[in-house]
């Protein structure tokens, strides 16, 4: 396989941290000039630009938090001129206000070097094919793979995502080599192929890259079985870039950290203490080079551990592990991010379904996520005519579509069906088989 | 007159009939008329019983949304044009029907349709300007 950049990306670890000192420095000396925000965080724990002379120090800064992102919306932690920015990617804000990316020609350039990287590991060179069912837009997943293929210098279809006909047609009809998805849509577009009678035996069609959502190994397996390819794991965040933060290559054994450029620290969670390698806890993220949009130490909530032996495809950077969960209950449905406290506030709207409801996540024959919300129906809801149940069902079922852009099943069910903890109640039942 | 009838709000799963059958023949109670509205994820059982304020009570005690709901009983001389002749009533006098269903009773040469209408009290007395009779009890 393909390496991108042989220099960033099999540097000796000395080389790599030289560098990585030197960024981080500049970063800290451009947000403590230019953001107010940071200015102010930075000064309250007492660290300076100039304080910072090892990497070891970074556990003096301050962390950063999605929290902290929604109060500063839309421009609160720009770090350059306004005039400098060429392009603007944010969250989808179901969970709220968006989280904002704010790019310099330099930040897409980067963007492009990552997403180069990305795709290489994945096998993609020039005279590649690449079949882009991200959605393109606001969305990063589209246009970061697309400026990385760009970069690259392969054939990008950009399809963007849905039209599951349509992406088959393509894939026929240009040779397809690379397609870059969700994986649950890879699994449904192989579940679609087979009623059109396509044999991905028979297509080019070599590998895949697919993030956004959480999956497991065992969809790993399914995907390269029935789509008949090599199908890798890429993380990101729009926090931080969009894809490109991190990637699998063909060893599939964690995915390879562009450190140059987004330096990955584990917390333990509760204390903010920094774990040593190998141990679990949550990814913390600094960005080493990001003019418009850079972060201190962003506390994605996603928890992992880091692996910094060597690879064996060569690359030194360290990698890490499959995701293992959240810190928070944030859950990605559709790669929509949702928390169940927003399904609570819009059921709080309506009279009468509360306190007794559950969410199930599940998986169904279709391979998409599908959310079913369970609403216990008390006296007062019940009615002895059925359009009137059926009214309240459309009810939640449409105010639920319009706050989280999600179209969840809604069923009824009996009182004390759901079943009563003492304690936290559990709202939640993840089925899929991820 | 109106008849209460008892609503019970059911799952679709198999075997929630049963319960609820049974826990009425254990206090004794009579259903008059039975009938389910099912949708495809639940259902509503309405019936009439002999005793529906102790049904009721023994069903929400159980643990079912369950309540009473004001209907009409008439009786439906049983020959064929009957039904339709009260029907087109309804739609003459404007009074919406939510639904209807046949009780087991039977008298005679009478049968008795029970019938939930949107305004009560317009359905009765329409009812029995026209010479209908409508049952106070079972």
């Amino acid at each position: 396989m393909p390496i991108w950049n042989k220099e960033a990306e099999c540097a000796s670890p000395e080389a790599r941290q030289k560098l990585q000192l030197e960024r981080l420095q500049q970063s800290v000396e451009r947000v403590y000039s230019r953001v107010p925000f940071y200015r102010q965080k930075l000064d309250q724990a007492g660290v300076t630009p100039d304080s910072i002379t090892c990497l070891k120090d970074i556990a003096r800064l301050p962390f950063t938090t999605k929290y902290e992102l929604r109060e500063t919306y839309p421009y609160g932690l720009l770090a350059c001129d306004k005039s400098e920015l060429v392009e603007i990617h944010t969250s989808s804000g179901t969970t709220g206000t968006p989280v904002v990316g704010a790019y310099t020609e330099a930040d897409i350039d980067m963007w492009s070097e990552v997403m180069a990287r990305t795709l290489s590991m994945a096998g993609c060179a020039k005279g590649d094919t690449v079949q882009n069912g991200y959605g393109y837009g606001l969305f990063t997943g589209g246009l970061g793979v697309h400026y990385g293929a760009r970069r690259i210098g392969a054939n990008i279809l950009p399809i963007s995502s849905g039209n599951t006909r349509r992406q088959l047609m393509v894939m026929r009809d240009f040779g397809t080599t690379l397609l870059t998805c969700t994986p649950s849509y890879a699994l449904f577009l192989a579940e679609a192929a087979k009623d059109e009678g396509i044999d991905f035996r028979d297509m080019p069609l070599k590998a895949g890259c697919f993030g956004a959502e959480p999956w497991s190994e065992n969809m790993r397996v399914e995907i390269e079985v029935k789509l008949d390819i090599s199908a890798h794991d890429i993380y990101g965040l729009t926090e931080l870039i969009g894809p490109g933060v991190a990637a699998e290559c063909e060893c599939k054994h964690g995915q390879h950290f562009n450190e140059d450029y987004f330096y990955p620290e584990i917390i333990n969670p509760e204390t903010g203490e920094v774990l040593p390698d190998g141990e679990k806890g949550e990814l913390v993220i600094t960005s080493l080079q990001r003019e418009g949009s850079p972060l201190l130490r962003y506390r994605t909530r996603d928890i992992t551990f880091l692996m910094r032996k060597p690879c064996s495809c060569g690359r030194t950077s360290v990698r890490i592990h499959r995701l293992l969960g959240r810190t928070d209950d944030m859950m990605i449905v559709r790669g929509v991010n949702i928390f169940p406290s927003q399904i609570e506030n819009v059921l709080m709207r309506i009279e009468g379904t509360q306190p007794h409801y559950l969410i199930v996540i599940d998986r169904g024959a279709t391979h998409l996520d599908e959310i079913e919300i369970r609403v216990e129906v008390e006296d007062a809801v019940f009615s002895d005519v059925t359009s009137v149940l059926e009214r309240l069902r459309k009810r939640i079922h449409d105010e639920l579509k319009s706050e989280l852009g999600i179209s969840a099943h809604i069923k009824l069910v009996e009182p004390r069906s759901i079943a009563r903890s003492e304690g936290k109640a559990q709202r939640i039942i993840d089925r899929r088989s991820i | 007159m109106i008849i209460k009838q008892i609503s019970i709000f059911m799952e679709n799963t198999t075997g929630r009939l049963a319960d609820v059958t049974a826990l009425l023949a254990q206090a004794g109670i009579n259903l008059r008329a039975i009938s389910i509205a099912d949708t495809t994820d639940f259902g509503i059982l309405r019936m009439v019983a002999d005793q529906p304020d102790e049904a009721v009570k023994l069903l929400k005690e159980a643990g079912f949304t369950a309540r009473e709901t004001d209907v009409i009983g008439v009786e439906v001389p049983d020959h064929p044009g009957e039904l339709a002749r009260i029907m087109s009533l309804f739609r003459d006098e404007g009074v919406g029907i939510e639904y209807l269903y046949a009780s087991l009773e039977h008298k005679a040469d009478k049968a008795v349709i029970v019938i939930k209408v949107d305004d009560i009290t317009a359905g009765l007395a329409m009812l029995e300007k026209h010479g209908f009779a409508t049952i106070p009890t079972f």
